[in-house]
């Protein structure tokens, strides 16, 4: 991007002023470096973003900001319902509450390696992983609409993992006022076989070894030890979100003029908050990350049974687990006032700093894990909410490296096989369905993780705990 | 925006990928706005497996009505996502009527072979990122926009 377009705040944060239509100012996070090379788009939909009505404060992109649909992916968003407030599915995204959680193990590193090779094989052959791929759990239409209003406390009640787990998760594993009445008879259709897959792209189960400590105390706090191991979980809501996302998506678009909304770009796609299509995509979408909830939690449970075979010692205890797919109503500070907020994270990390009174109290006084994915060749981050990330954007972080190459550009120049190969010489093992898939995923893809972590750390908006590398890659 | 290379065409109708960092750009053209659609989906199957590599076996019937062409674009490569997801199909042959606004659909197809299909990625959704129909000067039809996977 064109860096006369900012005014610099700092050194990683740069200000568009507002201007033509815009509400508010537009702010991405991010180094000189990494604005720099971010796709020009990026510019173009954080600034009609804060064109939306309601919109509080400011447009925000993280430092893995890339061109998304209607919003940046990266983008964060807040939205004052009493002030005509909107909520966008382009804002949210296809994989709605698509996001990661990582598993302590209580194994070390050469627990792992003496059984790497059956380890891959039995995940492999157990997590259902890429196209077509089924669960083994089959939900009739009573349960799934239980699944979607229960989500991961469901799944516990079904006997997939333990009260404890519930503890670790955002929300303590279900979101309220779900509505699966506003989810489509096809959406559920869609979802029927789906409960507890991987699916497929940038989706992985990935055991990983923490390779560096960043912070000592927060880690020890989160029970992480150089030379320990866990095991990372990245996905969403399957055929479900998808499906909720591609209906929302038109109806918000077709409907936009009812409501007077006026949008630069038809993806930009929204209702007011306070109407019956922006309530009903609510109640859908939060079905939705209940359904990502129970997905994840499922797949946990698969897990646990491949370790009780291989690895009877394993104790599989979550650390955390993040959305970072979603819109949701928190409590901000704006002009020194506590403020309920639509908070809208395409591709971004809630991040509460220390002391907020929805981290789990056992991590509260460290602030909320935050879980970056990196790729299955390089690395991934665990990092902390910090206390200044509340004012900087309403506690959110980044949540991934960001592609830096299309899919067919990266399938044209690597070879799946090649890139299975290459990484076994590294001693990372992957298993996927899919050879193309694989290339079209392979490292060379992404940009770099840790200058977006490092940019993340600098910007104020969290703190890194802890880097991990992958041992052991099930892609979809 | 790049075209990508390895366009496949037929005569007058053809398809190929256009550039998205994130995702990819599926695009059809045609002497007619059916040819155009069915070339559209193509390119969407282009995006999971060889297109030549789906044996056309199994019929399904899709039918979507939507106020304009792109919207009816969307509309019909959406049915088709849900109809392989719901199915565990692939497609590899189309046709397409249009009657002003509606549209009939038939795609041919077969049931996923892991194996033999080696597919690379779901596609979740079309979207409405440069999303376009229209007819260009020489009177040849495009429709194309961006899917997410």
């Amino acid at each position: 991007m064109n860096l006369d377009l900012f005014t610099r705040h700092s050194e990683y944060e740069w200000e568009i002023a507002p201007r033509g239509a815009m509400r508010v100012p537009a702010r991405i996070f991010g180094s000189e470096e990494l604005i720099r090379e971010m796709d020009q788009k990026v510019y173009e939909q954080v600034t009609n973003v804060a064109t939306l009505p309601g919109i509080v404060k400011a447009a925000y992109a993280m430092p893995d900001a890339h061109w998304g649909y209607g919003f940046p992916i990266g983008g964060v968003a807040a939205f004052d319902p009493d002030q005509g407030g909107v909520v966008s599915a382009g804002g949210v995204g296809f994989d709605i509450s698509c996001g990661v959680r990582t598993i302590l193990l209580n194994l070390t590193v050469d627990d792992i390696l003496a059984h790497q090779k059956e380890l891959a094989e039995m995940l492999a052959c157990t997590i259902p992983a890429g196209v077509g791929s089924t669960g083994k759990l089959r939900l009739g239409s009573g349960e799934m609409d239980d699944m979607l209003a229960g989500g991961a406390r469901w799944a516990v009640g079904r006997g997939y993992g333990s009260k404890q787990d519930l503890e670790r998760i955002e929300e303590q594993g279900m979101i309220a006022d779900a509505r699966p009445d506003e989810v489509s008879a096809q959406a559920k259709k869609r979802q029927r076989d789906e409960m507890g897959t991987l699916g497929s792209g940038n989706h992985y189960l990935e055991i990983q070894q923490v390779a560096d400590v960043y912070d000592a105390a927060t880690a020890e706090l989160y029970g992480l030890r150089l030379g320990d191991v866990v095991l990372s979980i990245h996905c969403g809501s399957r055929g479900l979100g998808h499906q909720i996302g591609t209906e929302f998506l038109k109806e918000m678009a077709k409907s936009a003029g009812r409501y007077g909304l006026v949008l630069p770009d038809r993806e930009l796609a929204c209702s007011p908050i306070n109407s019956p299509h922006g309530q009903s995509y609510l109640g859908a979408m939060r079905a939705a990350i209940n359904c990502a909830l129970a997905n994840r939690q499922i797949l946990t449970h698969l897990t646990r049974q491949v370790f009780e075979r291989l690895l009877p010692r394993a104790r599989l205890e979550l650390l955390y687990d993040v959305s970072h797919n979603t819109c949701k109503v928190e409590e901000h500070q704006v002009d020194g006032r506590p403020q309920r907020l639509y908070i809208h994270r395409k591709g971004a990390t809630r991040a509460y700093g220390p002391g907020h009174p929805d981290i789990p109290i056992e991590l509260r006084q460290a602030g909320q894990p935050v879980l970056i994915g990196g790729t299955m060749g390089t690395e991934s981050y665990i990092l902390a909410g910090s206390r200044g990330s509340e004012a900087k954007a309403f506690s959110s972080a980044c949540h991934g490296a960001g592609r830096s190459m299309s899919r067919r550009t990266a399938s044209k120049r690597y070879r799946g096989r090649q890139v299975i190969d290459e990484l076994a010489g590294r001693g990372i093992l992957i298993r996927s369905p899919s050879s193309r898939g694989v290339a079209e995923e392979a490292p060379g893809a992404y940009k770099d993780v840790s200058a977006v972590v490092e940019a993340t750390e600098a910007a104020g908006l969290a703190r890194k705990v802890a880097r991990v590398e992958p041992l052991v890659c099930i892609k979809g | 925006m790049k075209k990508a290379r390895g366009v496949r065409k037929r005569g007058e109708s053809g398809w190929e990928h256009f550039h998205h960092v994130a995702d990819i750009g599926v695009r059809g053209f045609g002497q007619t706005r059916e040819q155009a659609f069915e070339q559209t989906a193509l390119a969407l199957i282009a995006v999971i497996t060889k297109p030549q590599l789906v044996r056309p076996e199994t019929l399904v019937e899709v039918s979507c009505e939507e106020p304009d062409d792109e919207f009816l674009l969307t509309a019909w490569l959406n049915a088709l996502i849900y109809e392989m997801a719901q199915r565990r199909m692939l497609f590899s042959r189309f046709q397409v009527t249009i009657v002003e606004h509606a549209l009939q659909g038939r795609a041919w197809g077969e049931q996923v072979d892991v194996q033999r299909h080696k597919p690379a990625v779901e596609v979740k959704g079309a979207t409405l990122t440069a999303l376009s129909v229209g007819q260009q000067a020489d009177g040849r039809w495009v429709a194309q926009c961006v899917v997410d996977v």
